[in-house]
């Protein structure tokens, strides 16, 4: 850090105090520049905490009148002044779920091809394609959803999976194409890229010696990617919850396909709501304080949970990439 | 009894299927890619014309175009550009050259959370702040809330580029006596500035693809405007609104609207690619 700054180049000595306080060489230059950075610095945090306090102090309204009855509530009615955010709570997690369960066994085929099969000048432009796809804004996502994906599924996919597998609830109710399932594949395409890039990152910090052990031991190239995949589980593990949050939080695309409507069904199929697009969806409807109150509480709800999972999954990819060392730094 | 050799047999194929499937994994990744690219290219080019790039909207059958949208595009990046890039630059030196201790640590804790806080998110706050004291939706409000998204990645790429900046630099330059804030701004900030410029582009990039801390701060207008203080039309609001409309026509103009915001964002990426190919 900045250890490396002057500590030992202290000379004058006749200056007063609070210089030498705010930088080791005493030079008020200095001080005032670190002063700038520090505030800087602090901005960041202070920003962090506005947001707590401006989300619970608007929410206010909501939690006094609801308690932990919001996120228990089935009834979504602004009319009458129902809040209840259980619909929403469904909604964005079996949709995020989804995502998951679609986009985790891709990202850990793509990373593994690129990082333990490909070779260079094939997995470096491949790589560039594939965070591309991250690129792509989110509600570009959500115009090809609703123009291609979703007819795809009305037409191709759900009528399969009516036919086969109707007799999960899962896979029950009215084809329409707009639904659960699609916002939960348009979530797995947004999110393939990001667990997929984090994953490479971790598969790459696995030692060398891992691999070469396997294979003097007479692995075959799978078993061998095994070992490494182990030797990588916390990582991976951190990769697939920072999807996870990416998912929880993602907006306009899932708006668009998802259907809005407030409602707890099994069906894959049937239409459904999440936090973030109620939000997006009703912000600039709600004339009422109280039905304001109540979308800043869904709001509060989805800061603190993507923060929280967010936090779990920073540790976690740390841990790993940070023993064989970031960028060249002993600090 | 299976024999050895069948066992060894029964390895090799799994490894063999295994393995074709990561590379199956990869294709379809790509495919999708490349489907989704060629779709909005190929719906988006029969509405492109000039008179829609400076025209303002229309009502449904008469045309009209994606002008005004442009203009506010421009100036919400300006302005975003304006509050963010300092900002993040200089949390990024915090985080790389002046911070020490527990305090850097939690404030990247901070800033990289920060990143995955949702945008939609970060509109609700900008709502509270901005618009509900100023009583009036404004593309100051959405440039805040643009600035918000751009800080955190602004100050991680700024941090990892001047991470990269030998030490010897900085010695070099204390040897000869220069206080830390020269050497820091003088010497180590030009010697990290492409990288900087490049992660600079890529904020811009990703935040010009925003749609949701736009939709209650900016808000969206039908009309040309460039004052601050009122609302103003975005792309990203624009295709949003023309995508949910029923009107066939204004689905068509979403198109072309996503054509022109795609092009500018993978014109980014591309260059910041060709630039950066040496150093990753």
């Amino acid at each position: 850090m900045s250890a490396t700054t002057s500590n030992n180049l202290t000379v004058k000595g006749k200056h007063s105090d609070w210089r030498r306080v705010l930088s080791p060489t005493g030079n008020t230059g200095d001080a005032i520049f670190r002063v700038v950075m520090l505030a800087m610095g602090l901005f960041v945090v202070a920003v962090v905490i506005a947001m707590v306090v401006a989300l619970a102090s608007d929410s206010m309204l909501s939690v006094r009148r609801f308690g932990f009855a919001f996120l228990t509530g089935r009834q979504w009615n602004p009319i009458k002044g129902e809040f209840g955010a259980l619909p929403f709570i469904y909604g964005t997690l079996v949709s995020s779920l989804i995502a998951l369960l679609i986009s985790v066994p891709l990202s850990l085929g793509i990373a593994v091809f690129l990082v333990e099969q490909a070779p260079h000048y094939i997995a470096r432009p491949v790589g560039f394609l594939v965070e591309l796809l991250a690129a792509i804004p989110s509600v570009v996502y959500g115009l090809w959803g609703i123009f291609v994906l979703a007819p795809f599924l009305r037409v191709h996919v759900e009528p399969p999976l009516a036919h086969w597998l109707g007799w999960l609830p899962l896979f029950q109710g009215s084809i329409t194409g707009i639904g659960l399932l699609t916002g939960g594949i348009i979530l797995a395409i947004m999110v393939t890229p990001i667990i997929s890039a984090i994953v490479r990152d971790v598969l790459a910090a696995v030692s060398g010696s891992q691999r070469e052990a396997a294979l003097a031991l007479g692995a075959t190239k799978w078993e061998m990617i095994r070992v490494v995949l182990v030797n990588g589980a916390p990582g991976i593990a951190g990769a697939v919850i920072l999807g996870l949050g990416r998912a929880l939080g993602e907006t306009m695309a899932v708006t668009m396909v998802i259907g809005n409507r407030p409602q707890i069904s099994a069906s894959l199929f049937e239409p459904s709501y999440t936090i973030a697009s109620a939000i997006a969806n009703e912000f600039t409807e709600a004339t009422e304080n109280l039905y304001l109150s109540a979308l800043v509480e869904l709001g509060l709800i989805l800061f603190l949970v993507t923060f929280i999972v967010n936090g779990i999954a920073r540790l976690l990819v740390w841990n790993v990439t940070r023993k064989t060392g970031g960028v060249g730094r002993a600090a | 009894m299976p024999t050895l050799r069948h066992v060894d047999r029964m390895r090799r194929i799994t490894s063999g299927v295994m393995t074709t499937t990561t590379a199956l994994c990869t294709l379809l990744a790509v495919g999708i890619l490349l489907v989704i690219l060629s779709y909005i290219a190929w719906q988006g080019i029969g509405s492109l014309s000039f008179r829609f790039l400076i025209d303002s909207p229309r009502p449904v059958g008469e045309g009209g175009g994606i002008g005004n949208a442009i203009l506010g595009s421009v100036v919400l990046l300006g302005l975003s550009s304006a509050f963010g890039l300092p900002l993040g630059i200089s949390v990024g030196i915090f985080l790389a050259e002046v911070g020490t201790g527990r305090l850097v640590g939690l404030v990247r804790f901070i800033v990289d959370t920060l990143t995955g806080i949702p945008s939609i998110v970060t509109g609700v706050f900008i709502y509270a702040v901005l618009v509900l004291p100023m009583k009036q939706f404004s593309a100051f409000a959405g440039g805040v809330a643009l600035a918000l998204i751009m800080i955190p990645i602004v100050a991680r790429t700024t941090e990892e580029m001047l991470k990269l900046v030998p030490h010897s630099l900085r010695e070099g330059a204390l040897a000869l006596g220069a206080p830390q804030w020269r050497v820091t701004l003088g010497v180590v900030l030009p010697a990290a500035a492409s990288g900087i410029a490049t992660g600079a582009m890529l904020a811009i990039a990703r935040v010009s693809g925003e749609t949701a801390p736009l939709l209650f701060t900016a808000f969206g207008s039908r009309f040309f405007s460039h004052y601050l203080d009122q609302p103003i039309a975005s792309l990203t609001v624009q295709i949003y609104n023309y995508a949910i409309s029923p009107y066939d026509e204004w689905h068509a103009q979403a198109w072309a609207a996503t054509l022109v915001l795609m092009t500018l964002i993978l014109g980014i990426n591309i260059i910041v690619r060709f630039l950066t190919r040496k150093r990753f």
